[in-house]
């Protein structure tokens, strides 16, 4: 399936679930936060958020700032 | 003396309040915090870069200073509410100091927003720390609505132009019932010093110290400056007078 992560295409296999994809994407979750679709899905939610074809998600960190 | 910041219910060993935006990278910002001071520092939520090398978190997490996450960027109040409840997410915060401006040009807050963002973030158990207008019935509006401080800004942010309007800071510190936070517009020492005279609790700034030609030396200038200046409201000025007033006595003088 087609996902765009951070604006960008990403393919998944079917079936694969937000847990997944963070993990595939990053070396660390350590101080990320990730939004589906504009809504947020906290980091507890992740390994149970199955993702659909077509979707996009926002992981976003602390970077410098203020 | 104790004379502690409190802010929603913490103690922070400082008054100064750092950005960690501006820097030209994360070594000058270790620089920049020990030389501060501070122990609360802003970070902004962006995409995550794989790419990129070392995180402000492992810096902020050596100093031990605080975190307040900001929703720099964001136009609307579903925006900024969004990005404050990823930010909540991805550290473990509460604390969110809510920008929302109205363009890339003035980066003047968006009155509207900014107060509709407010009450629905503290509606949600967010301790909300709003980047405002010098406005002093802004300012109450979002005492009003459950802010826990108020951050007025001097001058636009980034500008250096320092306190444009003293007397409208002078009136949102008379009424406050919340801590007042100067941010942004701080240019060099004397404008955060001025801040503390005014009787703000404390000072919020980036730019002066982050694209300062000696960031470290300017941290430091700053942290004497915040002292100096609270030092200074606690001691209590002498009226400005027309006239002078002389110090040596004006008894037992020769006839000469």
């Amino acid at each position: 399936m087609h996902i765009t992560v951070n604006g960008e295409p990403h393919e998944m296999a079917d079936g694969a679930t937000l847990a997944d994809l963070v993990a595939e994407c990053l070396r660390s979750d350590k101080g990320v936060a990730a939004a589906v679709d504009g809504e947020v899905a906290p980091r507890g939610s992740w390994p149970g958020v199955a993702l659909r074809d077509g979707q996009a998600v926002e992981l976003l960190t602390a970077v410098q700032g203020g | 003396m104790s004379d502690e910041l409190v802010l929603a219910g913490e103690k922070l060993g400082s008054r100064l309040i750092l950005g960690t935006g501006g820097a030209p990278s994360l070594q000058v910002v270790d620089e920049v915090i020990g030389a501060s001071g501070t122990a609360l520092c802003t970070v902004s939520m962006r995409r995550v870069d794989p790419t990129t090398a070392g995180s402000i978190l492992d810096v902020l997490s050596r100093h031990g200073v605080r975190i307040l996450p900001n929703t720099a960027g964001c136009r609307t109040a579903r925006e900024a509410i969004l990005t404050a409840q990823l930010a909540r997410d991805a550290l473990d915060t509460d604390w969110v100091k809510l920008e929302v401006v109205a363009d890339d040009d003035t980066l003047l807050p968006d009155a509207i927003e900014l107060v509709d963002a407010a009450e629905r973030l503290v509606a949600d158990g967010f301790k909300v720390f709003p980047y405002t207008n010098d406005d002093p019935i802004l300012a109450r509006r979002l005492q009003r609505v459950g802010c826990v401080a108020v951050m007025p800004l001097g001058a636009p942010i980034g500008s250096g132009l320092g306190i444009l309007n003293p007397h409208n800071i002078e009136l949102i510190v008379a009424e406050a019932e919340v801590p007042v936070v100067l941010d942004a517009g701080v240019g060099t020492a004397s404008d955060a010093t001025l801040a503390m005279e005014l009787g703000c609790d404390a000072v919020l700034l980036a730019s002066a110290v982050t694209r300062a030609q000696d960031p470290g030396l300017m941290a430091a200038a700053m942290a004497a400056a915040v002292d100096a200046g609270r030092l200074a409201r606690l001691a209590g000025r002498i009226p400005k007078r027309e006239h002078a007033h002389a110090s040596s006595p004006t008894t037992g003088m020769a006839v000469l």
